[in-house]
């Protein structure tokens, strides 16, 4: 092992990255833009949900709990006709869409539990559940409020609950989508920029002839992790700082370092699995198709954007040797609970073992692979 | 004799390089016209533009000019593109590079199809010209093999044929025998010459390296530097010099300072060299599969030796090159270079090596300057040694003027001397070089083979060197032909010659080769065209109309269907993928939460908050974990996501919950993943309600809680509220963005890549028919994609297709239209394969994955994100998806959303087109 030739080979692939303004242009979208959106926008909870209200009593009562349906979660109800449900349903108009019948208010008064029908649009199911939830408890809420005023309706139950939220006090998703965004960022670039280059450097035969030199394939695979894990990890800690922590306003805890060390370890285990992909496939075309479904699947089974306890125990099982799962652990334990070294250190050890295995499988057949026929 | 060419004022660059500089010039019609020159002095960039393929640029754009550009080309203004238009089909174009505009995975048959439907003949028409133009060639008995497996001059036959397939009147040539073995070469140019017999108006341009078929031509243009610096017959042009042979006049017409540069080359005799030989092969065999390669090659290469390998291309000289180098593990016997074997881990013995591959090998985006010190260093130069020395070689080579350039812009032979001088950096003491004067003109050969013979004589290096120059060949002290893997012969080239009974070394070579290939010395067939009498059966009139033309559009469709179907990886790829991955979403995407680890820490210890514990146990939402020793123990389980939820019962609860106290119970929730802790804390609290109106109801305490209101919930469309039937219509809008986006990107980027793009430019196809050609077959395997995920939607995960199964089906046609139509778009503004796949992953991942409504519903999307997902197709067809599936929706409640896609399909169309252009830059 050459320590020069992996400096001076990764150099080169720095030039060559400068070289194509259109790359350049589009990490740095990924890094901003795409953070910035997926944060402002995504919301798995409910949220700016659209919601119409049918309203064939008109009483005090039923505007009261109309008015009562406020952001953050929900927008500014829509009063709607009663022949009107089904079509603004189909047509996704709406998620909820809440009727209260005549005699409404009356019949609360008098104590005889009118009936309220909530229709939910059930194939939104983020929402769905946790929205029917807000409905009712804001429906029971006002009618309890008009039939005596001042109850509150926690001073009904039996015990008190208190709730603390640890972590995110909020349950803001920014804070969530931010920090998963970027995550998705890291992978995508980790597994295209590496495994890419190395295809069109097979495709042009200059790694065959890097191979005639003095350079063994090991210094060729550790050159690109180390030039493309660089510019990946200096373009994450930038938008962690500029468009999380300062555009975004969240308030990164933990410890940064601890998150970086994850980082390096995590952009190995990648970089290396877009080497294996670049050795295994034939052809650019052979490596993006197979590509598609490996980044996808990091993209949503990785416990980023639904939980990894829900999914079914198999696949929770063929996540386990995906790098994306662990980091995602890794880095929520570290930059939202603020977990240290010494809880983190296992994950790690797994992280940098998945990333091993690939680099193994990889200089494994490097040679074979790269050599063509002539 | 009229001019088929007249060009005045013409001036070109790039950037700030210019390849022509204020050429005016005429060049008559109906004879071989030739052009030669060094390289990089605008030869290509001349003939380019002659031929259409390249755009003139504006007098605007080169303030500095006053007078009028012209380019008149068969009697018209190549800057009309109405003329452009109707001369296209009478202009064949071979671009340099061997077979650049070849398919390779395409038979030669195939090839020949696509060009003839290029220019809109039909399949009678087809086949005739095919047999006639294959068996001139002699390509006929080949007809179903792929180009990328034939031999470099059959390459080149194969790429005149595809040029001569519609009769052109101007046949333009870019060095068109660079790179092909003599005999190949012979037959070449009988057939051009049988073919001008026949069609005597036809006017041939040649741009060529090679003198002596230059002095066959009937009229010639010497260019240097951008400049014509002198035209007519080769006749006049000896005349005029005084010289004899067409190379010294040639040198002799330079400006007097590139003169000096020349110098005749001399090779001294070899002395004699002791020891063991520098390189030894003994019976040495390469096979892939059943095809030998190396077929029992012996030989040995003394130190100091100039040692020449012929042989026509694919013969196996390059294989045995990689063997040597040890790139390639050899089959059976063995060869060793200083008496070692070549090990691949043999890093000492690699120091001594220089190898120059026969393409360019190296980094085509790093200036000339990096790429010399990046080799420096790999080859562990110290820092003052390095300096020192690639000064030496920029100067010995000629490179120093576009040091800062990225090769990628050079010519070729510039590049050629780039390889040679990145070679012999490292001083090795071995020379391994495949072909690498192709492409390189007479002087910077002379130039070089002046450094390879005081390389041999004056420091002892060993030379092992390919070549189809024969003047270079009879520089060499011994050389070898070979032919299929075999040697045929080995000696000095004098005596080879005087063995055959030849003049020549190159008369001998034919010999042997022919010999060998069992090639009759009759010539090859004829060339006729008198199938093809009548005109009318020439479908030329169609061609010149505007308009879309059918044929057009389908020779590109065909032959890129043809493509896909010979990657057959590829194909399953494209079709398995995504089932793989709506069987993995369809189960593996849920928001269902369940199994939260809950832990309770009881300070109570009571009847009441053990009932309380035993209860939540129960529930299938949570799953219980060992009870923490202290809060903050439970805290830094949370931390590492071991806990999402504690629960502490405060002392004597049990006590104040009889009384009616109202007790207070504190739930801690790692609120880290919102959407979790949203749902858990709903849960929690739900499920706690319900414990202790339990335990009040058996305590026979009076129910504490009852609901003013009834409130009733109505879960539409999927009462069981089951995540599959909302993802699994999501996974097919999300297949049908990605891959049919990247497939189209990658399959039009990839033609720029390697060239072929090159056809696009010199055919009458028009934008258009080149797009929606490249775009239908993957329309196509999208759509088969489509109904596969449909079938396993219905089958595997039992969602049943609500609605209407047509209009689901028309939605995804446009769909897939649509995205492979923003693949088009992505292939306007990418030039590498590398910037395609990238940018049609990271553009479409994020509107389809996460502002289509696939996770959260449009409704619900705020600020740039609504935007993005508004501005794609994916959540277009999400509502045509999910309506069909789950809502049970028609047509004509989901028309609006077909319509937006057809809007995103004229759109994405219409943008490919604008960026698409019909001449290079």
């Amino acid at each position: 092992m050459n320590i020069n030739n992996v400096s001076e080979l990764g150099l080169k692939e720095l030039f060559s990255l400068r070289s194509d303004p259109v790359l350049v242009l589009l990490i740095i979208y990924i890094f901003s833009v795409s953070v910035y959106a997926v944060a402002k926008g995504v919301n798995y909870d409910v949220d700016n949900a659209a919601i119409a209200v049918v309203d064939e009593d008109h009483s005090a009562l039923s505007r009261n709990i109309t008015a009562a349906f406020l952001p953050p979660q929900f927008k500014t109800p829509e009063a709607i006709s009663a022949a009107d449900i089904e079509q603004q349903l189909d047509n996704g108009k709406f998620l909820f869409i809440v009727s209260f019948p005549p005699n409404f208010e009356k019949d609360v008064l008098a104590g005889r539990q009118p009936q309220v029908q909530v229709l939910i649009d059930a194939t939104a199911i983020a929402q769905a559940g946790n929205g029917a939830n807000y409905i009712q408890e804001i429906i029971q809420r006002e009618a309890l409020s008009a039939l005596s005023p001042g109850t509150q309706l926690d001073n009904m139950l039996p015990v008190k609950t208190r709730i603390r939220k640890l972590f995110n006090p909020n349950s803001s998703s920014v804070w969530f989508n931010s920090l998963m965004q970027v995550i998705n960022s890291i992978t995508i670039l980790g597994v295209i920029l590496t495994g890419a280059a190395l295809i069109r450097e097979r495709e042009h035969g200059t790694v065959e002839h890097l191979l005639v030199m003095p350079v063994t394939p090991a210094e060729i695979m550790l050159a690109k992790i180390w030039a493309n894990s660089l510019v990946i990890l200096i373009a994450s800690v930038l938008s962690l700082q500029l468009v999380v922590t300062w555009w975004l306003d969240v308030p990164v805890q933990g410890s940064i370092l601890l998150y970086v060390i994850a980082c390096i370890l995590y952009l190995f285990s990648v970089t290396s699995l877009g080497i294996m992909l670049g050795i295994i496939t034939n052809s650019m075309a052979q490596f993006a198709l197979l590509l598609i479904p490996i980044v996808i699947m990091m993209y949503l089974l990785s416990g980023g954007t639904t939980p990894q306890e829900s999914m079914p125990l198999f696949l929770q099982r063929v996540m386990m040797f995906s790098p994306s799962t662990h980091f995602v652990s890794l880095a929520q334990n570290i930059l939202y609970r603020g977990a240290g070294f010494n809880s983190v250190w296992p994950e790690l050890v797994i992280l940098a073992s998945i990333g091993a295995v690939f680099y193994s499988i990889a200089l494994a057949k490097f040679r074979k692979a790269i050599v063509t026929m002539g | 004799m009229t001019e088929v060419a007249r060009i005045s004022h013409l001036t070109h660059r790039f950037g700030e390089t210019v390849a022509t500089d204020d050429i005016s010039l005429n060049v008559p019609g109906g004879v071989m016209a030739g052009f030669i020159g060094p390289d990089g002095v605008g030869k290509s960039t001349l003939l380019s533009i002659i031929s259409g393929t390249r755009k003139i640029q504006t007098t605007a754009s080169i303030p500095s000019e006053t007078e009028t550009t012209l380019v008149e080309v068969l009697g018209g203004d190549m800057r009309d593109n109405a003329h452009r238009r109707q001369s296209q089909p009478r202009i064949a174009y071979m671009p340099q590079g061997l077979g650049k505009n070849l398919y390779p995975t395409l038979s030669v048959e195939e090839n020949l199809n696509f060009f003839g439907n290029l220019f809109g003949q039909n399949a009678e028409e087809r086949s005739q010209r095919i047999l006639q133009l294959t068996k001139a060639t002699g390509l006929d008995p080949f007809l179903s093999r792929p180009a990328g497996k034939l031999s470099g001059g059959m390459k080149q036959k194969l790429g005149l044929c595809c040029a001569l397939i519609h009769d052109p009147d101007l046949l333009i040539l870019d060095e068109p025998t660079t790179g092909v073995d003599p005999l190949s070469r012979q037959q070449f140019w009988q057939l051009i010459s049988s073919i001008r017999k026949q069609r005597p108006q036809m006017s041939v341009l040649v741009a060529t390296a090679y003198m002596e078929e230059a002095q066959q031509f009937d009229w010639l243009a010497a260019m240097d530097d951008g400049k014509v610096i002198a035209t007519g017959s080769p006749q006049a042009l000896l005349e005029r010099t005084g010289c004899d042979t067409l190379e010294s006049a040639f040198i002799s017409l330079l400006p007097e300072e590139k003169r000096a540069e020349h110098h005749e080359v001399k090779v001294p005799p070899m002395t004699d060299c002791q020891g063991e030989p520098a390189i030894q092969a003994s019976h040495l065999t390469r096979t892939f599969g059943d095809f030998t390669a190396v077929d029992d090659v012996s030989f040995e290469i003394q130190r100091g030796e100039i040692f020449g390998f012929l042989g026509s291309n694919g013969c196996g000289k390059t294989t045995t090159m990689k063997m040597l180098t040890g790139l390639l593990p050899f089959s059976s016997g063995e060869a060793r270079l200083f008496g070692q074997l070549p090990e691949p881990n043999d890093l000492a013995t690699r120091k001594r090596v220089g190898y120059m591959s026969q393409s360019f090998s190296l980094y085509a985006e790093i200036s000339v300057r990096r790429n010399l010190e990046l080799h420096a260093r790999l080859y562990a130069l110290d820092e003052q040694a390095s300096t020192n020395r690639i000064d030496e070689v920029m100067d010995e080579f000629g490179l120093r003027h576009v040091a800062e350039q990225q090769p990628a812009s050079l010519p070729l032979g510039i590049r050629q001397r780039l390889q040679l001088a990145v070679a012999v950096l490292h001083n090795p003491d071995i020379l391994i070089l495949d072909e690498p004067t192709s492409g390189v003109d007479p002087v910077a050969r002379d130039q070089f083979w002046a450094h390879l013979i005081d390389l041999s004589r004056n420091k002892g290096v060993t030379i092992f060197i390919s070549t189809h120059f024969m003047n270079e060949a009879e520089r060499c002290d011994r050389v070898s032909l070979m032919h299929a893997g075999k040697v045929l012969a080995v000696g000095k080239p004098a005596e080879l010659a005087r063995q055959r009974g030849n003049d020549t070394l190159e008369e001998a070579f034919v010999d042997y080769l022919k010999e060998a290939a069992g090639i009759e010395d009759a010539k090859p067939d004829e060339y006729s065209s008198e199938q093809l009498d009548n005109p009318a059966q020439q479908s030329d009139s169609g061609i010149q109309k505007r308009g879309f033309n059918l044929r057009r559009w389908w020779a590109y469709a065909w032959r890129e269907a043809l493509e896909i179907q010979r990657d057959p990886v590829r194909l399953v790829f494209a079709l398995l993928g995504p089932l793989l991955l709506m069987v993995t979403f369809g189960y593996g995407i849920t928001f269902d939460v369940e199994d939260i680890r809950y832990a309770i820490i009881d300070h109570d210890q009571s009847r009441e908050s053990r009932l309380l514990t035993e209860g939540l146990s129960g529930s299938r939402y949570f799953e219980q974990m060992a009870t923490p020793a202290s809060h903050e123990a439970a805290i830094e389980q949370m931390r590492t996501g071991q806990l999402t939820l504690l629960i502490e019962i405060p002392p004597q609860f049990g006590q104040h919950f009889i009384r009616g106290w109202e007790p207070e119970l504190g739930i801690t929730i790692d609120g880290a993943m919102p959407f979790k802790a949203e749902t858990s804390s709903g849960y929690v609290r739900g499920l706690l309600l319900q414990e202790l109106q339990q335990i009040s109801a058996e305590n026979s305490q009076p129910a504490s809680l009852t609901y003013p209101v009834d409130v009733q919930n109505r879960f539409e469309y999927n009462q069981a509220f089951k995540s599959v039937y909302a993802i699994v219509p999501g996974v097919i809008m999300l297949m049908l963005a990605l891959i049919p986006a990247m497939m189209t990107a990658v399959s039009i980027v990839r033609e720029k890549e390697t060239g072929s793009i090159a056809n696009f430019y010199a055919t009458p196809v028009s934008r258009l028919e080149f797009l929606l050609g490249k775009q239908a077959p993957y329309v196509a395997i999208s759509f088969v994609s489509f109904i596969t995920l449909l079938i396993l939607a219905v089958t595997l995960f039992g969602v049943p297709v609500r609605g209407n199964i047509l209009g689901l089906a028309l939605g995804a046609l446009l769909y897939v239209t649509a995205t492979t139509g923003f693949g088009m778009v992505i292939s306007t503004f990418t030039k590498t394969q590398v910037a395609a796949i990238f940018a049609s992953v990271i553009l479409s991942i994020l509107p389809a994955v996460n502002f289509s409504g696939l996770l959260t519903p449009v409704s619900s999307l705020a600020g740039p994100g609504y935007l993005l997902g508004l501005m794609f197709p994916s959540s277009w067809f999400q509502q045509i998806s999910i309506g069909s599936f789950t809502k049970g929706l028609h047509f004509n409640e989901l028309w609006q959303n077909h319509l937006m896609l057809g809007v995103f399909v004229l759109l994405f169309t219409s943008f490919a087109w604008l960026g698409l252009k019909k001449q290079e830059v």
